[in-house]
């Protein structure tokens, strides 16, 4: 019998992870009202104000897809770690970071992406221009990723953790910062005039960092889990 | 020839925790003898700064515990990193010590910039990036504890912290270069090993000693409380038994 080739793995994991996440739509919906519901407790709690709005925007709607994102990540791992699923990845002839790149890919399109395909509707709650609107989509486009892969090295690190969730974001929110701050740095500089490409790039250079290393550390961390 | 000398012998918690008894005094007695002086210097000697007046003698705390909160965190890194690397007992024992050190000093450089910044730039907080980076420094640390905290197993738990706190390295050269990549309201470094200070004589003397004072406090704290963590990892062992100390 043959070993399956690295992409025949990667597709498998993947493929595997999106079946899952498909059968069990409530879990990315909830999530998704999350996001929509946090996003609109700002203007009820700062006042209806369209100017104020206008400026907070970009940044409510970081914040929001970030803790979205967040509380997803307990989904990543989870069942399998619990199911022994993971014990067999590890066990995998294919090295484990690819892999994890493969199901944090899969957790991506079936949480960030889901995020990014909604915010526009949140960004008319908060009367942004269509500029800005381009502008905040690109930047959770190459934003939201980011924010699973590094999410990825926290929820491998606390599986099976007393208080997993607190511990979580206590360990994933500062390493979120950079992302935040130039994902709504991008729309502010677009709005300002002086255009959001230098925030776009390192944003961009955030993913490829995140790409090259957080696999890596979220398979010593897995590994350190199974143990 | 092969060298007599034995690089490894204090790599042991057994060999370590008797010369860490006998030179955490030592540590203790210098830390004071650097502080006693640095803090004359620093509140009779250095003259008033001409633009900032009296509040500046704050930067004598303030910038001491500011550059150790920076440094021990590479410190703890790097003893985590040497733990996970070669599976090294008091390499990450090291890691767990240094720990509340560096938070205690983020935090003392974080509320000393409060006070001083009050009087300066009229308020206790302001959003600028070396700021926001040094209270990242603190969550890192925090986080770094309480994912420790939060494993029975002592082994899982080294590791765990270890690949936290190598990832949470990248925060340390962004706090470092804050102030020249993004300009803003935090002033620039004073001191440099390039050029020559752009401050009086008394006052960077006062700041160095202030410096020595807080290192040698940290080495000391460290080593004491790696003490208290081989105790209690090691208990089981033969040697804790046959401990002078725990002998009545």
């Amino acid at each position: 019998m043959n070993t399956p080739g690295m992409l025949d793995a990667v597709r498998c994991v993947a493929g595997r992870d999106l079946l899952c996440a498909l059968r069990r739509r409530s879990d990315v919906v909830t999530s998704l009202i999350f996001f929509v519901i946090v996003a609109s407790l700002f203007p009820l709690g700062v006042g209806p104000e369209t100017a104020m709005l206008r400026m907070m925007g970009p940044g409510v709607v970081w914040v929001a897809a970030l803790l979205a994102s967040m509380l997803a990540l307990g989904r990543l791992f989870a069942s399998d770690y619990a199911d022994g699923t993971l014990e067999q990845l590890t066990l995998a002839p294919q090295p484990l970071s690819i892999l994890v790149l493969a199901k944090v890919a899969a957790h991506w399109f079936a949480s960030g992406l889901p995020l990014v395909v909604v915010a526009p509707l949140l960004g008319f709650q908060f009367d942004l221009s269509a500029d800005a609107l381009m502008i905040l989509l690109a930047s959770l486009l190459l934003g939201t990723p980011t924010l699973s892969l590094i999410g990825a090295i926290g929820a491998a690190l606390t599986l099976g953790l007393r208080g997993g969730g607190a511990l979580l974001s206590l360990l994933v929110l500062p390493l979120y910062v950079p992302v935040l701050i130039f994902g709504a740095g991008a729309v502010e500089a677009g709005a300002a005039g002086l255009g959001a490409t230098a925030h776009l790039s390192l944003l961009g250079a955030l993913l490829l960092m995140a790409l090259v290393f957080a696999p890596w550390a979220t398979a010593v961390a897995l590994r350190i889990a199974v143990e | 020839m092969t060298s007599n000398i034995n690089w490894f012998k204090y790599a042991s918690p057994a060999t370590f925790y008797p010369l860490a008894g006998r030179l955490v005094p030592w540590f203790f007695i210098a830390a004071v003898l650097f502080a006693v002086p640095g803090i004359y210097v620093g509140f009779f000697v250095a003259p008033t700064d001409f633009q900032q007046g009296e509040a500046y003698r704050i930067i004598f705390i303030h910038v001491a515990t500011a550059w150790m909160s920076m440094f021990l965190y590479v410190v703890m890194a790097f003893w985590a990193g040497v733990g996970l690397a070669f599976n090294t007992r008091l390499s990450s024992m090291m890691a767990s010590a240094v720990a509340p050190t560096g938070a205690l000093m983020t935090f003392i450089a974080l509320w000393s910039g409060a006070l001083w910044g009050k009087p300066m730039w009229g308020a206790w907080w302001v959003w600028d990036a070396r700021l926001t980076s040094e209270l990242i420094l603190l969550f890192l640390y925090l986080g770094f504890m309480s994912l420790q905290a939060a494993i029975d197993d002592p082994r899982r738990a080294d590791k765990a912290g270890a690949v936290i706190a190598l990832v949470g390295v990248v925060n340390v050269p962004i706090i470092y270069f804050s102030v020249q990549w993004w300009n803003t309201l935090h002033q620039g470094a004073s001191v440099s090993l390039t050029r020559s200070p752009s401050m009086a004589a008394a006052m960077l003397v006062g700041m160095l000693l202030m410096a020595l004072a807080v290192w040698m406090y940290s080495i000391a704290a460290t080593l004491l409380r790696v003490r208290c963590i081989i105790l209690e990892r090691e208990r089981h062992s033969e040697w804790i038994g046959q401990l002078k100390e725990l002998q009545k």
